[in-house]
């Protein structure tokens, strides 16, 4: 205690400083406003800033969650925009011809997936049971055929599209009427062409006729273009024609589609039944 | 030694009034702000105990301050005045003269001597005074223009001061 006491006493003019000057500090930050603010400010900078650093770090840590979270709302925000909701908001357009009673309904849809390179080539649709699509429709576009729809589920239809090795429509050389098939994928596998088939040979075929849909089939009305005569040709020891026509449908660029919906299909197929079974 | 009390209080009055009404109001561009005040701490006498000079010192800044709304800075200034001042003197004044040279004045104690005692002090001052009246490391080329400018100012008062005193105390 006295060696505390002769310490102090001995460099008292320290000590006295530290405690007059500490005395005018108080009073000075306590009486200035703008010293007494920067003092909390910076104390609460430092504060911030440590909290900041460690926020750094922790942020690493919780990177995964972040990310799983920001992935959700990623999915959320998607599913909630105009392309992902299914657009069922009918457009129909309907054929009334009186005189003949027959009726056809047309009901646009979107192309959804197509391809035109395999050999057997099917697009889909984004219509299906719901709309009033059903297996065995035909399919056109603005400038041609398109296909004949194979299967349905309730909100789309996959097509057969004309360049299909298995599809068979039946065509008319719009000068004389002359009907055959069409068909595609024999020996040809161009986008662009298609075969007309089985016109005898005496019929005079020229470069550049039209081709058109002959009402045959319950299929397609008749009279739709499906494209003009690009060569004309008679295969060996064979009695009819062989014709390259040059399909009006640009199949690489299809995009909306008509299904024709033909109200007495049922009706004409019963009946066709009922001459089969004799 | 009552003489010694009455001629320093006088001093006192005297140096603060030149302080608070002549002094504020000059200034270089708020560059050059002279503090002549602090002659009152560097004239205490020698002997003056240092509770005594912390004393005074704390008293006479707070007196300046409560004319410049500022309280505490020029307290705190003078209390770091006060204990450079007593390592100063202790560093370079010997026990035994005390007797013959009871003030430390620039008569007694020679231009050299007083020359540097007033210089070192009064940076001392002004470093403490400017540093905490912008209390902020951000403007430090500013602050220490300041201080430079300030404490020219303020020696070249003292030594002027000093000299017409020292004239009068010769006759």
């Amino acid at each position: 205690m006295r060696n505390l006491w002769l310490f102090i006493s001995k460099y008292n003019a320290f000590f006295l400083f530290i405690i007059f000057f500490i005395l005018s500090i108080v009073l000075f930050v306590r009486n200035n406003s703008f010293q007494k603010a920067s003092i909390f400010n910076s104390s609460n900078q430092f504060i911030g800033s440590a909290f900041e650093t460690i926020n750094y770090f922790q942020s690493y840590l919780n990177l995964t969650k972040v990310n799983d979270s920001l992935a959700a709302e990623n999915a959320r925000l998607r599913q909630e925009q105009k392309v992902s909701f299914y657009n069922d908001s009918l457009d129909m357009r309907t054929v009334k011809d009186t005189s003949t009673h027959q009726q056809y309904t047309y009901i646009v849809a979107q192309v959804v997936n197509n391809s035109i390179h395999l050999r057997d080539n099917v697009l889909t649709i984004n219509r299906g049971k719901r709309q009033g699509i059903e297996k065995g429709q035909g399919v056109i576009c603005p400038s041609g055929i398109v296909g004949i729809v194979i299967n349905v589920s309730n909100n789309y239809a996959t097509v057969r599209s004309l360049l299909h090795s298995e599809t068979k429509i039946s065509a008319s050389i719009r000068e004389n009427n002359a009907f055959g098939s069409l068909v595609w994928g024999e020996g040809n596998f161009d986008p662009r062409i298609a075969v007309l088939k089985d016109i005898p040979n005496h019929i005079s075929v020229k470069r550049g006729q039209q081709i058109i849909t002959s009402g045959y089939s319950s299929l397609f009305p008749k009279g739709l273009p499906i494209g003009r005569i690009l060569r004309t040709g008679v295969k060996g020891g064979e009695s009819f024609l062989d014709i390259e026509v040059k399909l009006s449908t640009d199949f690489s660029t299809l995009q909306y589609v008509y299904v024709i919906k033909n109200v007495l299909a049922l009706e004409r197929q019963q009946l066709e039944a009922l001459d089969l079974q004799k | 030694m009552i003489r010694i009390i009455i001629s320093n209080l006088i001093r006192f009055a005297a140096l603060v009034f030149i302080q608070v009404f002549l002094l504020k109001n000059i200034g270089y561009y708020n560059l050059a702000t002279p503090y002549l005040y602090i002659l009152f701490i560097l004239l205490l006498p020698f002997e003056t105990p240092n509770w005594l000079l912390f004393v005074l010192a704390f008293t006479a800044g707070l007196t300046v301050d409560s004319f410049y709304d500022t309280p505490g800075i020029n307290a705190a200034a003078c209390s770091v005045l006060a204990f450079v001042r007593t390592i100063f003197i202790n560093l370079t004044v010997q026990r035994q003269g005390l007797e013959t040279e009871p003030e430390p004045k620039l008569g007694i104690m020679g231009f050299r001597w007083f020359f540097f005692y007033s210089g070192i002090l009064t940076l001392f001052h002004h470093f403490t005074l400017f540093l905490l009246e912008s209390f902020t490391f951000s403007d430090l080329k500013y602050t220490l223009i300041r201080i430079i400018l300030s404490s020219l100012f303020t020696v070249f008062l003292v030594l002027l001061s000093e000299f017409v005193f020292f004239r009068k105390k010769e006759r």
